[in-house]
């Protein structure tokens, strides 16, 4: 193995592969957010205590009913945004008429009370939760032990970030959608049901989360606070990448955890600063984020 | 200031029950102030409540009632200092059982003072509650960081680990432990390879910094951190196969339960007391499950027992009224006698208010080693009493000093 800048590369490829890792959790987080912000106008603080149940309805799965963790990729997304749809109707659909700020003041406290409830009904120290029996085990790449699950998160990750922004910016509901946003009165005029349409999309952006956090449950102990360590990070990676922007916040994500990787090797201290420091530097360069269309 | 609801009520409703029990006959009153639903909920929580009134119901008190009351102190030392002054003022609390948190432990310690109280500390980590902030009222009954720290460094390089990496958490707690740690393997000679700095709070992902660790070619990693951050480091190691010995420096029965054998096997941790440790660890532990279905007692919850009990024999041996009426002069009463009971065995407590037992190093058991449900640990290292704990001397406690 050779050296760079001092350093084993066996220790940068493996933290560059890491990042890669972590990046798909925050490209997967920041696109739900992205996606929300982008059609609903919302800052969804609630995004991180719906990751956080994501896991939870996993645990659950399979704890009471033995529904193994590949259904649960299916069901948790399914349920959490069923809920984010009562979130959504009862609660957030109020706001779209006020200042952002309401939104995030409602959604902040959506995820406080999300999080009150978890931790009373299960406390904090979390429940075991296994990674499948299929994905155990891991390959030796010569500069690092990769695990199997790390692989298949960046995987199912990338894949699903593909088919939203394919489906956002390729087929005619994603037009639909991106018409609403910029004049709903006249999308509603052709006859699409612009609020359904909304709510819709708000479930839709919250099942990602839980389809993340499903992901993250083998790999974190699943607890009730896991949402709030990872939200304030994926924020980061949205404004960095630009409020609102499909693609941005998925190369935001990916690139920002290759970033943090690395920040990991030459000054552990650091990493997690580092995606604030960024985030700094961005917004006093290009405030409308490194993929924004600007001029808001 | 706050004061849960649930404190209020249990409080009001013994304050209820204590009236009648008074008219006949004097009663002491326990207060197990614990915490009932944050990150000690599983290591003492609503566990320790159980294991003093296991305590109150095996003691048989003649001539006299005694009752239990518990309280959730939220991990917030206002909290927790709100609920221990009612319950001194209005509720006639005599002692104080447990408190996990250490910095709620040192806030209940001013009040068991100035109140002239008792306080029989069980949860609480810091070596300072025996050190700087000692006092004559308050007793440190289970472990503390220098006992982890001494058996977890020392005993373990005995054991063949005899380079050290460490995982620290980049706060004043990560560093001390480490430090402490690392002196005692520099002094049973072995040899600290290096140490990685984790943000805290915020990270989650460990992996980055374990292969770092792995890298050093150190034979023990020591975890220097807590809570969360030790499940999930653990947790990691296991998944990137890391291939070193792990070092808890902070992990409970209950934290090896929640992970379970196939993630935690090997990681070595130190105790001072273990359901399966002994006949008489297990003849209580029985009695616990019983009352507990599906748990067995970590040491936290068999210290709260084993400090009621000592109080209960001495209070009934002062007689309940005397012991009643002057917490310092009774605690010095509780420092005097030998301890004896089925969780520690026998033991002493110091003029500083250490209660001294020997410390038990652990390694997790493999899936396959293990019997049964709670069948966790294998004895590997045994520090005894004398030297399990700070030298009287060390630790700066002014009554060592008078």
């Amino acid at each position: 193995m050779f050296m760079i800048f001092g350093y084993s590369s066996a220790l940068l490829f493996g933290q560059l592969l890491l990042g890669l890792i972590n990046g798909a959790f925050y490209a997967l987080l920041s696109l739900g957010l992205a996606i929300i912000f982008g059609m609903l106008n919302i800052v969804n603080f609630a995004h991180g205590a719906l990751f956080m149940l994501g896991a939870f309805v996993a645990w659950a799965l399979l704890e009471f009913l033995g529904i193994p963790y590949w259904w649960s990729l299916l069901i948790a997304p399914i349920v959490v945004g069923a809920f984010g749809i009562i979130l959504e109707k009862i609660f957030i659909a109020r706001l779209y008429k006020l200042d952002h700020l309401y939104g995030l003041l409602l959604t902040f406290g959506l995820a406080l009370v999300i999080e009150g409830l978890a931790r009373n009904q299960f406390g904090s120290s979390g429940m075991p939760f296994a990674i499948p029996p299929e994905l155990q085990g891991g390959t030796d790449l010569g500069f690092m032990f990769m695990p199997n699950y790390r692989g298949w998160v960046v995987l199912a990750s990338a894949s699903v970030c593909l088919v939203v922004w394919l489906i956002i910016d390729k087929t005619s509901l994603g037009a639909n959608l991106r018409a609403a946003t910029e004049n709903p009165a006249l999308v509603q005029s052709f006859g699409i049901n612009v609020p359904r349409m909304i709510t819709l999309t708000y479930a839709a952006g919250v099942a990602l989360a839980a389809f993340a956090g499903v992901l993250a449950a083998p790999i974190y102990s699943v607890n009730p606070g896991m949402g709030s360590s990872f939200i304030i990070t994926v924020f980061a990676v949205v404004v960095i990448g630009g409020m609102g922007s499909i693609a941005g916040s998925i190369l935001t994500g990916f690139g920002l955890g290759i970033v943090e990787g690395l920040t990991k090797v030459f000054y552990p201290q650091g990493s997690a600063t580092v995606i604030f420091v960024v985030m700094v530097i961005v917004l006093l360069t290009r405030p409308a984020g490194l993929f924004g269309r600007g001029g808001h | 200031m706050s004061i849960s609801r649930r404190a209020l009520l249990g409080t009001a409703a013994a304050a209820g029950l204590s009236s009648h029990a008074r008219a006949q006959a004097p009663t002491i009153k326990f207060g197990v102030l614990t915490d009932m639903s944050g990150p000690y909920q599983n290591v003492a929580g609503p566990g320790a409540t159980i294991a003093a009134q296991m305590a109150m119901a095996e003691f048989k008190a003649a001539g006299f009632n005694v009752e239990v009351v518990s309280a959730d102190h939220q991990n917030k030392p206002d909290v927790g200092v709100g609920i221990v002054r009612q319950w001194f003022d209005r509720d006639g609390v005599d002692v104080i059982l447990e408190v996990a948190n250490s910095a709620v432990t040192l806030a209940v310690q001013g009040v068991a003072k100035e109140k002239n109280k008792v306080f029989l500390a069980s949860g609480a980590a810091s070596s300072d509650v025996t050190g700087a902030a000692c006092n004559a009222n308050t007793i440190h009954w289970v472990y503390d960081t220098f006992m982890l720290a001494k058996s977890t460094g020392g005993a373990m390089v005995k054991a063949g680990g005899d380079s050290w990496f460490f995982l620290t958490a980049d706060y004043a707690f990560g560093h001390a432990l480490e430090r402490d740690v690392g002196n005692f393997v520099k002094d049973a000679g072995g040899k600290v390879m290096g140490a990685v700095r984790t943000p805290f709070p915020g990270t989650t992902d460990f992996s980055a910094f374990l292969l770092q660790a792995q890298a050093s070619g150190a034979k023990v990693l020591g975890l220097a951190n807590a809570g969360t951050d030790t499940i999930n480091s653990i947790k990691q190691a296991r998944e990137f196969g890391i291939k070193m010995r792990l070092a808890g420096l902070l992990v409970f029965l209950s934290d090896v339960h929640s992970l379970g054998l196939e993630i935690c096997q090997g990681l070595a941790l130190t105790e001072s007391f273990y359901w399966d440790l002994n006949p008489a660890t297990r003849a209580f532990s029985d009695r616990f499950i019983a009352k507990a279905p599906g748990k067995r007692p970590t040491m936290v919850q068999a210290g709260t027992y084993s400090s009621a009990l000592h109080y209960l024999k001495i209070a009934s041996a002062m007689g309940p009224a005397q012991a009643k009426l002057d917490g310092a002069a009774t605690v010095a009463r509780l420092k005097a006698t030998p301890t004896d009971d089925e969780c520690f065995g026998k033991g002493s407590i110091r003029i500083d208010g250490r209660k001294i037992h020997p410390s038990y190093l652990f390694e997790v058991k493999k899936p396959s080693e293990s019997k049964g449900a709670w069948d966790y640990y294998k004895l590997i290292g045994t520090t005894p009493a004398e030297d399990a704990f700070r030298p009287l001397n060390a630790g700066n406690c002014p009554l060592v000093k008078a």
